[in-house]
């Protein structure tokens, strides 16, 4: 009996502060400068793109087709990353293939994340039957895995650069209604909303004056893991044939057009993957970093 | 422990009839489904009996009604290109993306987990680090990248494995290590929070003292209570890999679900988008039920 009541009462004091290190992912202090650092270049080249890419992203040179990357033998400086079976500049289509999947990922994120966080706040605050409908609504668009509702979308819809923003909207809106209900409804019977409601503040008020920015942090955090996977969803539809069309550049459309070529030309199919895997895991490691931060609970 | 069944029974239930809803609206959002759900060729006729058969003709409801008692008959129409049920081009397909999914859950457990007990158990921060990071990565991952280049890793470059195809042991192993890629990293690191969170509590502290050998602590009765959370999420998991195995077998030729419905969706083969997206969202909230059974068989203490 003794043994279970001092230990308790030890390990709070002692190993509070390693235990709490413990849990912070990817602690060490140079990832989310490094992650910064490379969701600024990715950002910096989706906005000048056009300026900034060495040739066209459609400009086609025959002469030089399947050039290797520059540091190779056969590599030519005047294609730093090689060209594809067209000889188009395989730097200039990654460039324009940034732009493209960014602003997919940023738009369906902005427009997911607001949707979602309305019919959570809305939801979280009345409570009752609207509640109730709004979370079995979610949980049914939770229930399919979301590639396959993706797909679902895309049969119907059509595919092209609105639609896949469309898409990626239809299957991320319910994650932050869940969260941001789930938010609210700690918040609601906090003193401070139930003196505004006493004070006779109007409802759509408090929910947006005093409840909403209460939400926000948490929102933001899954917000910005969001894009990374907004970023693997437009790649995978793309990839699959069913994303962005061509003229149009993404990193996934750049994968399925270098895979017939997987034996010859390394390169096509290996750095747009790159590309992809250090987007995506820079935005994690910054939406992790910033949870770290935001929530006092976990530890920063 | 009755009543908590049959909340998340009848929850279950009202989540599978909105999906029904979702797939039945889907053709819907166009505005009239005959063109989508009959192949071009159709004659004027035969459009008026479908419109007529299907309740086109009449309001929502009583269409939505005609849509669900087809369902419940196992009618969704016919596919256009196969002129086949969709039903049964949909569970055809099924077979060989659950064998995919199954090999590559195994696959993930038995990279995962002692990955994560090691990562738990040791004593060196680069070992932990590590645990970290590979559940980082695995999520930063797109099957299809991973997919393509352990083909060009361990197909062409040194010929162990076939590129793409389905029927010997030997064609499972690159989709399934695809599968594995994403999968493992995430058992690897729920294992490790799990498993170090178990090592901090009271009872192990205990078991220490009590003397115990390190193995049978960790392996026993830490994991043991660390497989809780574990359970739940291979569920979840499955899910994700069903998803993740629709865009594997795009990159192997492995003609499951992944593979038709893309076809379909090409093939503007709508009566087969509805089967697959019907019969996997099934097998999904189901899989995530028989989860929930298992936590309530696994922890005593839920069974009040």
């Amino acid at each position: 009996m003794n043994a279970g009541t001092v230990t308790p009462a030890a390990e709070q004091a002692l190993p509070r502060r390693r235990r709490l290190g413990r849990w912070r992912p990817l602690q060490s202090p140079g990832l989310p400068l490094l992650a910064t650092a490379t969701c600024a270049v990715l950002v910096a080249a989706a906005v000048l793109g056009p300026w900034i890419s060495p040739y066209a992203k459609d400009s086609v040179d025959l002469a030089n087709a399947i050039a290797p990357p520059a540091w190779q033998p056969d590599g030519t400086a005047a294609h730093l990353l090689g060209t594809d079976q067209l000889g188009r500049d395989v730097l200039s289509r990654l460039i324009a293939g940034a732009r493209i999947s960014l602003a997919a990922a940023a738009a369906a994120t902005l427009l997911g994340g607001s949707i979602g966080v309305a019919v959570g706040v809305v939801a979280g605050y009345i409570g009752g039957l609207a509640d109730a409908v709004a979370m079995r609504i979610s949980d049914a668009f939770l229930a399919v895995p979301f590639i396959l509702l993706a797909l679902a979308v895309v049969a119907v819809l059509g595919s092209g650069f609105g639609n896949i923003i469309l898409v990626i909207v239809v299957t991320n809106w319910p994650r932050y209604a869940r969260l941001v209900r789930s938010e609210v409804i700690g918040i609601k019977h906090r003193d401070f909303v139930t003196l505004a409601r006493i004070a006779g503040v109007p409802p759509a008020r408090i929910m947006l004056r005093h409840i909403l920015p209460n939400t926000l942090n948490s929102v933001t955090v899954l917000g910005i893991l969001d894009v990374g996977r907004a970023i693997i969803l437009e790649s995978s539809l793309s990839f699959l044939g069913v994303g962005i069309q061509p003229p149009d550049v993404s990193w996934g459309l750049m994968l399925a057009d270098g895979r017939t070529l997987l034996g010859f030309a390394w390169w096509l199919t290996t750095l747009p993957g790159v590309v992809i895997v250090a987007a995506v895991m820079s935005f994690n490691t910054l939406g992790y970093w910033l949870k770290a931060r935001l929530d006092p609970r976990a530890g920063a | 422990m009755t009543g908590l069944l049959l909340r998340r029974a009848v929850e279950t239930l009202i989540t599978l009839l909105l999906i029904t809803v979702m797939v039945f609206g889907l053709t819907r959002l166009t505005g009239d489904p005959t063109s989508l759900l009959l192949p071009p060729e159709a004659t004027e006729a035969t459009r008026a009996a479908f419109r007529h058969a299907y309740g086109l003709d009449q309001n929502m409801f009583v269409q939505y009604e005609a849509f669900l008692i087809h369902l419940f008959e196992g009618d969704l129409g016919e596919s256009f290109r196969l002129h086949e049920p969709a039903i049964g081009v949909a569970l055809d397909a099924l077979g060989p993306t659950l064998k995919l999914a199954c090999a590559g859950m195994a696959l993930s457990i038995v990279l995962g987990m002692p990955f994560g007990i090691v990562a738990a158990t040791s004593r060196r921060r680069w070992v932990k680090r590590l645990g970290r990071w590979y559940g980082s990565l695995g999520q930063a991952l797109p099957p299809f990248w991973v997919g393509l280049i352990l083909v060009s890793l361990l197909a062409l470059q040194l010929p162990l494995f076939p590129t793409s195809g389905y029927g010997t042991a030997r064609h499972y192993v690159l989709p399934a290590l695809t599968l594995a890629v994403a999968t493992s990293s995430s058992i690897a690191s729920l294992t490790q929070a799990n498993l170090e969170e178990a090592l901090r509590s009271d009872f192990i502290h205990m078991e220490r003292v009590l003397g115990l050998p390190e193995w049978r602590i960790v392996l026993k009765h830490a994991l043991r209570n660390a497989s809780l959370p574990i359970v739940t999420f291979l569920a979840l998991q499955f899910g994700l890999i069903l998803g993740g195995a629709i865009v594997t077998e795009r990159v192997f030729a492995w003609p499951g679900i992944g593979q038709r419905i893309v076809e379909a969706i090409l093939g503007r083969d709508y009566p087969v988008v509805q089967a697959i997206v019907l019969i996997t969202a099934t097998l999904f909230m189901l899989i995530n039920l028989a989860a929930d059974l298992l936590y309530l068989v696994l922890d005593p203490r839920l069974r009040t």
